[in-house]
Order: C-alpha cells, then sequence, then structure tokens
C-alpha cells in the first residue's frame, strides 16, 4: 500500500516531501531542545536539590559510604533541632524584621522620588534620575570599609552604637534597594499616560492625590516587583552584616548559619543544609507564586527607562 | 488717616510676601524637590560621601591617624598578593561572563524553541539559582564539593576516575569559583535574553526564510542585532557585579589555597577588617573603581542612546 501512495505523492506534488522533512525536523529541533533543557535543569536544580537531601538525614549517614544521592534513612530530626533552636530562631526573626522594615523604607523613599522624577519635572532632576542609576551600579563592597570608619567615628562623636547592633542594616540596606527600585518605578510611573494626572490636576487634586489615587493604584504591578526586589536584596545581603554585626543575637540569617553552624573544623552538614534550606525559602515561596512580577522587576532594569 | 496710609502697604507687603511663601511651596518644582529629598539624601550621606571618605582613607596609616600620601598604594604595588588578586578578578569576571552570556544565550533559545504554554514552568525552573540568596546556594556546593564526602567525587568514581580536589587545588578551586559563579548568574541571561527573543518581531524571520536565509544566517543578521542592546546591558551589569562578588569566594575558599582564589573584594575584607587595616583595605577596593566605571559608562550611553530613541 504504501509503496503505492509514495510515488503518487511524489509524481503529484513535487515540493510535499520538503514539508514533510522540514516539520520532521523542526520535530527533531523540539526533541534535542527538550533534551538539554533537561540537562540545564539538572545542572541548575542540583544544588538546592541535594540541599533537601542532604537535609533529610541524620550524621551517621552523611559520614557513611553510601550513596551520597539517596535518603536510605530519612527523617526530619534536623528541621526539628533547628526550629526549636533559639538562635537559629533569633536568626530568623533578626532577617524578617530587618527585611520588612528595609522594604518599608525602600518603597517610602522611592515611590514619591520616582513620581518627582517621571512627572515633576525640576532643576536637575534629569541628573538625579541618571545619578540615580549611577549609584546602583556602584557594588557594596566599594562601600563597607568607609561606612564602617564611618559608624565608628559616629559613635566617638554621638556615643550612639551602631557598629554589632542589627539596626544599623536598616541604615544601610536601602543603599542597595533604593536606587534599583526607585528606577524601576520611573519607568512604570514614565509609562503611564499623561492624560490621567492632568485630568486629575484640573479636577482639583493636589500632587500627593495623584500620586496615591492614580499613579500607586494604576502601577502597581511595578510596586510588587520593585517590594519583591527589596526583599530578596535584604534578605540575601551578607556582606554587610559580615562585617557590621558580630554577636550572635544580632546576626542575620545568611551570616548566623555560616558562623555558628560551622564551629571550629566540625561541619554540622545536616543541619547548614536545613538552616540553609529554611533560608532559602522565604524567597522562593515569593518567588512561586509571584513569579511573573518578580521577572518583570529583573528585566525591567534594562528594558524600561 | 495717616496711620492707615502708612500700615495698609505694610499690611499689603506682608500678606504678598506670605502667600508668596505658600505659593513657593505649592509649586511643582517645590514639592517634587521635597518629595526626591530623602532620595537625595540617602545618596549624599550613605553613597558619595563614603565613597569620597575611602578616598581619604586611602591616604591614612593603619591606625588613621597620619596623613601618609600614596604610600598604600605604593606599598600594594610591591606585593605579590596584590598582583594575584588583580590577575584573578580580571579572570574570574571575564570567564564567568562569557561563560554566563553563552550558557544563558543558549538555554534561551531552548526555553524559545518549545511550545508557548510549556515555556513558563521551564522558565521558572531554571530561574531558581539567581532566587536562592548566593550565600545559601554557595553552601550547597560547599558541600558538594567537600573534600571527603563531595557527592560529585562520589559518582566520579562510578566510573573510576580520581577524586578531584574541588576547593583545595588552587587551579581546581579557581574552577570551581567560576562554576558557582556561572551557575548563579546564568539563569539571569537566560531570562533577559527570552525577553529580548520575544521582542523580535515574527516577520522578520519569515523573511528571511524565503530570502533562503539559512539558520545561522537568520542568526547572526536578525537575532543578534535585534538583541544587541539588551546582551551589551546585560553583560556589563553582570560584569560589575560578578567583578566586585564577595559571597562565592567568602564561603567557598575564602580566598585559599594560598590566596590563590581572592578577589579584590574579598581580600579588602580580609585586610580591611580581619586585619584591623581600614586604610590598606580601602585602598584595595578603590581599584575596583576604574573597571566599575567604564562599564558604568558604557551602560549608560547605551540606555540614554535608547532613551533618546523613544
Amino acid at each position: 500500500m504504501a509503496n503505492v501512495a509514495i510515488p503518487v505523492a511524489a509524481a503529484g506534488a513535487g515540493r510535499r516531501p520538503r514539508y514533510g522533512s522540514m516539520s520532521r525536523d523542526r520535530q527533531w529541533a523540539l526533541r534535542w531542545s527538550y533534551f538539554f533543557l533537561v540537562l540545564f535543569a539538572i545542572f541548575f536544580l542540583l544544588p538546592p536539590i541535594y540541599m533537601l537531601i542532604t537535609s533529610l538525614k541524620t550524621s551517621a549517614e552523611i559520614s557513611a559510604a553510601t550513596n551520597p544521592w539517596w535518603v536510605f534513612h530519612p527523617t526530619l530530626e534536623n528541621y526539628r533541632e533547628l526550629l526549636t533552636s533559639n538562635q537559629y530562631l533569633i536568626f530568623f526573626r533578626n532577617s524578617a524584621i530587618v527585611s520588612v522594615f528595609v522594604v518599608s523604607i525602600t518603597m517610602l523613599i522611592s515611590v514619591p522620588a520616582a513620581f518627582a522624577l517621571a512627572r515633576m519635572k525640576f532643576w536637575g532632576s534629569a541628573t538625579l534620575a541618571t545619578g540615580v542609576f549611577l549609584t546602583y551600579l556602584i557594588p557594596e563592597t566599594l562601600l563597607f570599609l568607609p561606612l564602617f570608619k564611618m559608624f565608628a567615628v559616629f559613635n566617638e562623636w554621638t556615643g550612639i552604637q551602631l557598629i554589632n547592633r542589627w539596626w544599623v542594616l536598616l541604615i544601610v540596606y536601602p543603599t542597595l534597594t533604593v536606587p534599583f527600585a526607585t528606577w524601576i518605578m520611573i519607568g512604570y510611573f514614565a509609562s503611564i499616560p499623561k492624560e490621567l494626572d492632568e485630568a486629575a490636576l484640573i479636577d482639583g487634586a493636589t500632587w500627593m492625590q495623584t500620586l496615591t489615587k492614580i499613579f500607586i493604584p494604576v502601577a502597581l504591578p511595578g510596586l510588587i516587583a520593585a517590594t519583591i526586589f527589596a526583599f530578596t536584596v535584604s534578605w540575601a545581603q551578607f556582606l554587610y552584616p559580615l562585617a557590621f554585626t558580630t554577636s550572635t543575637d544580632q546576626l542575620v540569617l545568611p551570616v548566623g548559619i555560616i558562623t555558628t553552624l560551622i564551629k571550629g573544623d566540625v561541619f554540622n552538614w545536616g543541619q547548614i543544609m536545613t538552616g540553609a534550606l529554611l533560608g532559602a525559602a522565604p524567597p522562593l515561596i515569593i518567588y512561586a507564586f509571584l513569579m511573573d512580577y518578580y521577572i518583570s522587576g529583573l528585566t525591567a532594569g534594562a528594558t524600561k527607562g | 488717616m495717616v496711620d492707615a496710609a502708612i500700615s495698609a502697604p505694610h499690611e499689603v507687603a506682608a500678606t504678598r510676601s506670605r502667600s508668596s511663601l505658600r505659593k513657593a511651596m505649592q509649586r511643582k518644582s517645590t514639592v517634587a524637590f521635597f518629595m526626591a529629598l530623602p532620595l537625595i539624601l540617602l545618596i549624599v550621606l550613605l553613597v558619595i560621601y563614603p565613597a569620597l571618605y575611602s578616598l581619604h582613607l586611602a591616604t591614612l596609616n593603619k591606625s588613621m591617624e597620619r596623613f601618609v600620601g600614596l604610600s598604600n598604594f605604593t606599598f600594594l604595588f610591591n606585593r605579590q598578593t596584590f598582583w594575584l588578586v588583580v590577575k584573578q578578578s580580571c579572570i574570574f569576571a571575564i570567564t564567568a561572563v562569557v561563560f554566563k552570556a553563552l550558557i544563558g544565550f543558549i538555554v534561551a533559545h531552548f526555553v524559545h524553541n518549545i511550545p508557548a504554554k510549556g515555556q513558563r514552568k521551564w522558565r521558572g525552573m531554571l530561574l531558581v539559582p539567581w532566587v536562592i540568596p548566593p550565600a545559601m546556594s554557595t553552601l550547597a556546593w560547599l558541600w558538594l564539593f567537600d573534600p571527603s564526602y563531595s557527592a560529585f567525587n562520589w559518582v566520579l568514581a562510578i566510573f573510576g576516575i580520581d577524586p578531584v580536589p574541588w576547593t583545595g587545588d588552587a587551579y581546581w578551586a579557581r574552577f570551581s569559583v567560576i562554576l558557582v559563579n556561572i551557575w548563579i548568574g546564568a539563569p539571569f541571561f537566560m531570562i533577559m535574553y527570552l525577553a529580548a527573543l520575544k521582542s523580535v518581531p515574527e516577520q522578520l524571520y519569515e523573511a528571511a526564510e524565503i530570502d533562503g536565509a539559512n539558520w545561522w544566517q537568520r542568526m547572526w543578521y536578525v537575532t543578534l542585532p535585534m538583541m544587541r542592546n539588551i546582551i551589551a546591558i546585560t553583560a556589563l551589569f553582570s560584569l560589575i557585579v560578578t567583578f566586585a562578588n564577595f559571597d562565592i569566594v567568602r564561603i567557598l575558599t575564602a580566598g585559599g589555597p594560598i590566596d590563590m582564589t581572592h578577589v579584590f573584594a574579598t581580600w579588602s575584607f580580609r585586610v580591611g577588617i580581619e586585619g584591623g587595616d581600614i586604610p590598606l583595605g580601602a585602598s584595595v577596593s578603590l581599584f575596583m573603581v576604574p573597571i566599575l566605571a567604564i562599564a558604568a559608562i558604557f551602560i549608560l550611553r547605551d540606555i540614554t542612546k535608547r532613551g533618546s530613541e523613544v
């Protein structure tokens, strides 16, 4: 049957087989795409999965010469121990307080500033917008030493101790979050049609009312993206807390795990991985639920503005 | 009469000046300035001032009592570790950014290739390394690289390959640091490139196909020119972040073995905070400025250019 059909098709329409081969090419391209995507997904997800595997093991199983990629005797002992350890809960609390405050401070500073820069031109506003962007490009590794010395001098002058207090982080984290949050909010605000705020002003709204009643509701996706950004940055920051805080009751999560769970040369890997996984959980959960906002914030820095 | 005549202009002037003050307060530019004031204060007090202050610090001696001019810099120039740090920082940043860009580009193409309804899921999975705080994920890598229990070495042993000293040997340690860097940064490139790929109009590809362009030609003459801007900006962004990176090296190797993986950030921390020599540490970190400045200038040029196009 098939033998009969082929010559007919070939004779009937010369171009037909080419279409067939092209769609076959496409199918192969698709298969290869999936194949490589699986490979890359394994590479990208391996460390977090291994964190989970290790966190479910006892110390005895970790040091045994068995297959490290499999859990033979799963246990939640590591989780129980960490979640009842006062110290770990203090780190978690410090991190949570710092992040919530930093997010609030960031939004309070950057939303009005972005509105002013996007809509109400004033002397030097264009320079300031560029300056905001440049500030975002200054890494924390350049500023931690002068800031450290500044806080020490501040202590000499006023007697207010900033070093080794968790709230010093409330002062320094906004330098990382505010510039970028302002920058992406400028982009979102600038994309709102001018007619909208002109209409509000004609109706007698003040600038503050225009911001709170029109711009914030309309640019809500941008606001959420900026909030997520501020949260993830302040949750993940490692250098500033490592340099500025040392007492165990002042540490935030990343520094706390690294300085207290690693005791001398003894690594309790089960607990370290559990701590790291729990520390990674809040950003991961936010990402899982608000992925689109997260990604729009990520791409906004370079595609908007 | 006289009294009234005298007092009247006075009063008028007073109300006028008060109302002009109120007017000035209600003027658009004044309101705008006050709205931006916290931002300006933050940038001036906590970014610009410390940046200038570190220039000043770099000219002091260790106890920060005496002005020593440029002797911190000449001291660094005569130290071999400093040149090692310069070399390693450049190697790390360039290698890592090139591979991040390559992997990001390739993965973005694969994600773009598959049917649209599955893309979200894959994109979501592939961005996970970027979402986990770097300090946490580097700990997982440290455990994967553990000298006695390395899970990678266990797999290699199945194939009869000798254990690899992931963080013990200087060259392997450099490789490991770069690998972790790529792992964390590649998803960011993937997301940016995917967004750029989606913005290339489909008609351009159809037109190219009708003109008989093959896959490479479509890539070279359509995709790359359309994405040029995003590729440049993403790479420059990443160059800054990678060059100034602290977390990965600090946690994975802490600069060892024998300073063979130190970069500017980790070495200035070692010297400035742990060694207690803040001026010397500040001098070390100041050497990042030229490269950061060059990258920043290029980014700014691209962004303002795009701004004027719109």
